[in-house]
């Protein structure tokens, strides 16, 4: 279908983002790479009367690496990140999910920042952002702020962004010595959302598994951390008994809704395989 | 409410009164004529029509035409009368790797763009490659097998 009409504007300044947020409120859509929104506009899922296209904005593209962390602007495409040796050597687990995340057209022009503002439960970033402690970078008419990932990702398409606000940047901690990464997926076709996925990242040392995150897309209203898993797996030797014990906490961190691609028991089931996989990829992977 | 744009494609400049509505490939085929790029599930997902703008393929039904202002574009037409897909095209006739042909436009720009970053994919390559190109005639073998082919022409120096 065609979407219902709607304005447009592009402006030269996140000030001028702001005034035409402030006017339009609920009515006015930011623009970035679109490849969600214009694709539910032509589905007639929404009809904002204002598309408020942000990608004349420079500064909020580019990848640095700075005090520490790496800075990823909103507007960075998918392709950028993948194709990046900074992402690689500072946050090898986006470097990984990359692959994942649709199809190269599609991440030629769809945006980290869109992708993690967009907030959909079964895509991948929001779980990498979890895994690796982000900071989401947000500004507005009264100034700027951030958040963790973990506070800013708040329910079904929802976020901490306020009415007016705009996620301009992601602050990665750099990679540290000894810490490993891997995200893995299960989806119906190659480039879809995933039916489950799981971010995983760890400190390795002498096989023994610390400070674990992990965190899963597409079994919950938004991506999670898998707690129960995390601590039975944080200070052990990683062998084929505490994979197994942590695959059945597993049942208790994730109760996954029954979705059109699978029941939320098949969900749980291919959540214990993921970790299992990751895992043993993770831990076969040569020392960092 | 319309909007000019103007924009670059295949080589000849363009402006135009476009409504923000309008998506990038229903510009290309209602309001220039190229009709090569196709219009297929318009959400994204079926790949028919891709095409190329600032020299990196795009989905056509998910951008829109006043996006593209101040943009090179180029179609299956112009990459077509450049000679730029010549090999693959010769390989798509040679394989028959084409029934109905809704398909072939889209997955001859996905294919061009596979080649020039990796010119000698394996058939699991090509495959991932064109995962977001759908063709409901074929099943795909005989598309794999025909870029296979043109790879091999040009690392042989054809084109």
């Amino acid at each position: 279908m065609k979407p219902a009409p709607f304005h447009y504007e592009k402006p030269a300044s996140l000030d001028a983002v702001f005034s035409l947020l402030d006017k339009h409120g609920d009515n006015a859509r930011i623009l970035a790479g679109g490849q969600s929104l214009l694709a539910t506009l032509n589905m007639r899922l929404s009809a904002p009367d204002l598309l408020i296209d942000i990608t004349g904005l420079d500064t909020l593209r580019g990848i640095a690496v700075d005090g520490g962390f790496l800075r990823i602007g909103a507007l960075t495409t998918h392709a950028e990140v993948k194709g990046s040796a900074d992402v690689a050597m500072h946050a090898p687990l986006l470097a990984q999910v990359m692959p994942f995340i649709a199809h190269p057209a599609i991440r030629n022009r769809g945006t980290f920042g869109g992708s993690l503002a967009h907030a959909d439960p079964a895509a991948e970033l929001p779980a990498c952002m979890l895994a690796l402690d982000a900071e989401m970078e947000i500004a507005g008419a009264s100034g700027k702020r951030s958040v963790r990932a973990a506070d800013f990702f708040r329910g079904l398409y929802e976020t901490d962004l306020k009415p007016g606000e705009v996620l301009i940047s992601v602050a990665i901690p750099v990679l540290s010595a000894g810490y490993r990464s891997g995200f893995s997926e299960f989806s119906r076709r190659s480039g879809d959302f995933a039916m489950a996925g799981l971010a995983a990242h760890a400190k390795f040392e002498n096989g023994v598994l610390s400070d674990v995150r992990l965190a899963y897309c597409g079994v919950d209203i938004r991506a999670v951390r898998a707690a129960a898993a995390e601590r039975v797996l944080d200070g052990k030797p990683l062998n084929a008994n505490l994979l197994d014990e942590a695959k059945a906490r597993l049942a208790d961190d994730l109760d996954p809704p029954d979705d059109l691609q699978a029941s939320g028991k098949m969900k749980i089931h291919l959540s214990q395989v993921l970790l299992g996989r990751v895992l043993s990829a993770m831990s076969s992977a040569s020392e960092a | 409410m319309d909007r000019e744009i103007s924009l670059t494609v295949n080589g000849e400049s363009v402006t135009a009164r476009v409504a923000p509505r309008k998506s990038l490939v229903d510009f290309l085929r209602e309001t220039l004529g190229l009709t090569g790029s196709h219009v297929g599930c318009e959400h994204g997902v079926c790949g028919a029509c891709t095409v190329r703008v600032g020299g990196e393929i795009v989905r056509g039904c998910l951008t829109l035409a006043v996006q593209a202002d101040g943009a090179v574009v180029e179609t299956v037409e112009g990459v077509s009368d450049s000679g730029e897909i010549a090999a693959l095209q010769a390989a798509f006739l040679e394989r028959n790797a084409l029934q109905c042909g809704f398909c072939t436009p889209g997955i001859l720009l996905t294919a061009t763009a596979l080649l020039k970053e990796n010119p000698a994919p394996s058939r699991e390559e090509i495959r991932e490659y064109l995962s977001g190109n759908y063709c409901r005639c074929t099943g795909y073998q005989a598309i794999v097998d025909a870029v296979e082919t043109a790879a091999e022409t040009i690392r042989g120096g054809g084109r």
